[in-house]
């Protein structure tokens, strides 16, 4: 234990570290970190108030203004923008009924009911405290869990890595709506693009057609944006605008004595739970959200309420999300293996800023690993004193149209873009990207697998050189007794594929069952 | 034989042709190919073994892997009932790509603040509604803004005027 607070004592120090900072010609002495974390969580509640900015289209227009910061001040930026979207997202889904995370879809059921009955505050507050409370102990969590898996990591070899690898797109998967083979698929087309650009072994220029432009191989980000942010603004105008703000008043935000003694054992469960849907590859907020909603359903003895405004539907949710948004940061800390989507932008910015994400950042730059953690926790302090009092502005902010919205967020992208290299041609191939993913989209194929592949494209072929090159060309090596983990690694991404497309198989039966009297 | 989902139809067909497409160019065209043409149209990169891959094996092989899932999207098609393939809307889809490629172009020949309202004007007209001088308005604004936190706070070597003329005030 005394190991985790020492660790945290570092974190903090970096967090509130004073920094001579020059802006625009100026030198002035700040808390930098502290500030960027700040202007994070600011950021990420705003772009969970605004329904149709995803905090993965954020991350990847802010990648490119993150490079001239530190690495450190850069994280901690990103990770606020992830946690804050959280928080936001929940605001809208109990006040609008309109989820502006995908992971506060569940947050609606019971919030906005609440609302509709005049207990919008309490309903906000209930969320906040729950948010906060999981967002304390998930910080732990990742502090506690975080270095002695580290250290299981060190010992990975190639074979292990590449099984590792395989693992973590397969979960991703899980995530994926819709038909299994296609979320597969989509994973194999990002591991393909992931390898344009030169052949780190040969030098040969692969994929590039003879344009210079493409040697370092395609920007992360120009996918990231193409992909979720032009194709999201598409998305978005096929729709006729309509939001409406339901309520002209929050009232009093103190959820009563009777709230507080429902709320406590759902915050509970839902952080644990949270916790651990977070930390498995694949999982992250959207999973825990959802089955903290599903298990607080079956134990509640209120549960008659569910959808009627309970105040447990609206506690275990928003703690799993936020305990899940933050444990899911360990399989990157550690493994440097994303999650999800957002886990992967994070990885490309720790890659912009010359980190190789994998075990050793930890031991290697404890400042940056521990900074990162503890930001997570005065973050979400930050979450909590500034949200409940800003809640009016983030109502007002609800009422801006979008046709105001999407061309700001095409200009800052078209920006950013543009200044990964100074050329056009990256902004061509964002809106190439752009069309790329909306074609995805109608097809029913989701862009966010596709984002996993992309990152770990180089990396899993890396590894499985290496791995084959060790084993004198024997496939075998993958799972053979002599490497209990990495068999172990591949056993589970079998059990897993079974396992998704089981119930798919169910479904299909049904489908197939429900339709077949009528043909 | 009839396509009974649409979209899986063609998300099949697009899997399968993204997939033989990157195998060709990483292995080459197949040789009765090269022999009708005469020359090797595609030369292709190293195929290795797999002791010491060469830059064309993990390609090659990631591409099989998704031509087969292309397939099988396809087959599938064919047995299950699925949706059709959603409407297109081309407007949005035009006047967004468009906007964000003039930008680019335009923007070392025009500079940020011209380049930025060309951008706004175009994305603009790609919505529903279209009222020049809330759009006007809107583009002065963000041009501004782009300019204070781009060009002066970040730094970035953006040109604020258009190359032509020679003495710009901001820089």
């Amino acid at each position: 234990m005394e190991g985790i607070f020492g660790n945290l004592a570092i974190g903090f120090t970096e967090v509130f570290k004073l920094q001579a900072i020059t802006i625009a010609g100026m030198t002035m002495t700040l808390p930098f970190n502290i500030l960027m974390c700040l202007i994070g969580v600011l950021l990420g509640t705003l772009i969970g108030v605004l329904p149709g900015i995803g905090p993965v289209a954020t991350i990847a227009m802010l990648l490119p203004v993150t490079f001239n910061l530190a690495p450190i001040a850069a994280l901690i930026m990103l990770a606020g923008i992830y946690y804050g979207a959280q928080y936001g997202g929940s605001t809208t889904a109990i006040l609008v009924n309109l989820p502006g995370e995908s992971s506060s879809v569940v947050t609606c059921l019971d919030g906005y009911q609440m609302a509709r009955r005049g207990r919008a505050g309490p309903a906000l507050a209930t969320a906040a405290i729950g948010s906060f409370f999981a967002g304390c102990v998930a910080t732990m969590v990742v502090a506690m869990f975080a270095p002695p898996l580290a250290e299981v990591a060190l010992k990975f070899g190639p074979a292990e890595y590449f099984s590792l690898m395989v693992l973590g797109l397969v979960a991703a998967v899980v995530l994926a709506a819709g038909s299994l083979i296609k979320a597969i698929a989509m994973v194999i087309l990002g591991l393909l693009l992931g390898l344009v650009g030169t052949d780190v072994n040969s030098g040969v220029l692969r994929f590039a057609f003879g344009i210079s432009e493409m040697a370092d191989g395609i920007g992360f980000v120009t996918v990231a944006m193409g992909m979720f942010g032009i194709c999201e603004i598409i998305a978005n105008l096929e729709q006729k605008e309509k939001r409406e703000v339901f309520t002209s008043k929050v009232g009093s935000l103190m959820p009563t004595r009777d709230d507080f003694k429902r709320m406590v054992a759902p915050i509970l469960r839902g952080t644990v739970l949270g916790s651990c849907l977070g930390i498995l590859p694949g999982g992250g907020a959207l999973l825990a959200s959802f089955g903290a909603y599903t298990l607080e359903k079956k134990v509640s003895k209120n549960s008659h309420e569910f959808g009627k405004g309970a105040i447990e539907g609206v506690a275990a949710p928003e703690a799993a999300n936020n305990a899940g948004a933050q444990t899911s940061f360990i399989p990157l800390l550690t493994l440097g293996i994303p999650s999800n989507a957002v886990m992967a932008l994070m990885i490309g910015a720790m890659m912009i800023q010359g980190i190789a994400p994998g075990p050793q950042v930890m031991t290697e730059r404890p400042q940056l690993f521990w900074g990162m953690i503890a930001s997570m926790w005065v973050g979400n302090l930050m979450l909590v004193i500034l949200n409940l009092p800003l809640i009016g502005m983030w109502i007002k902010l609800l009422t801006v149209p979008y046709r105001y919205l999407y061309p700001s967020i095409l200009l800052f992208m078209a920006i950013g873009v543009f200044s990964i290299s100074n050329q056009p041609f990256d902004c061509f191939l964002m809106a190439m990207f752009g069309l790329l993913g909306y074609v995805c989209v109608k097809l029913g194929c989701e862009p966010a697998p596709m984002i996993l592949g992309f990152i770990l494209g180089p990396l899993m072929e890396e590894n499985l050189r290496r791995a084959m090159l060790l084993s004198r060309g024997d496939p075998w090596v993958f799972i053979s007794p002599s490497k209990p983990i990495s068999m172990g690694f591949l056993i589970a991404s079998v059990l897993l594929l079974v396992i998704i497309a089981l119930p798919a198989l169910r479904k299909k039966r049904e489908e197939v069952f429900v339709e077949e009297p009528k043909a | 034989m009839k396509v009974k989902s649409q979209q899986d139809w063609w998300a099949g067909l697009m899997f399968i042709a993204i997939g033989l497409f990157f195998i060709v160019v990483a292995a080459g065209t197949p040789e009765f190919i090269n022999k009708m043409v005469g020359s090797k149209l595609i030369p292709g990169y190293q195929m290795g073994s797999s002791v010491r891959m060469g830059p064309a094996y993990f390609p090659v092989v990631l591409g099989g892997i998704l031509a087969v899932l292309g397939l099988l999207v396809l087959l599938d098609s064919i047995v299950e009932k699925g949706p059709d393939v959603a409407k297109f809307h081309f407007r949005p889809l035009i006047f967004i790509a468009i906007s964000s490629l003039a930008f680019a172009y335009l923007l070392k020949p025009l500079g940020l603040a011209l380049a930025s309202i060309i951008l706004v004007f175009i994305s603009a007209y790609g919505g529903h509604e279209f009222k020049w001088k809330e759009v006007a308005i809107m583009s002065v604004v963000l041009v501004i803004f782009s300019i204070v936190v781009f060009v002066k706070g970040l730094s970035l070597p953006f040109p604020v005027c258009p190359s032509f003329v020679d003495v710009c005030p901001i820089r």
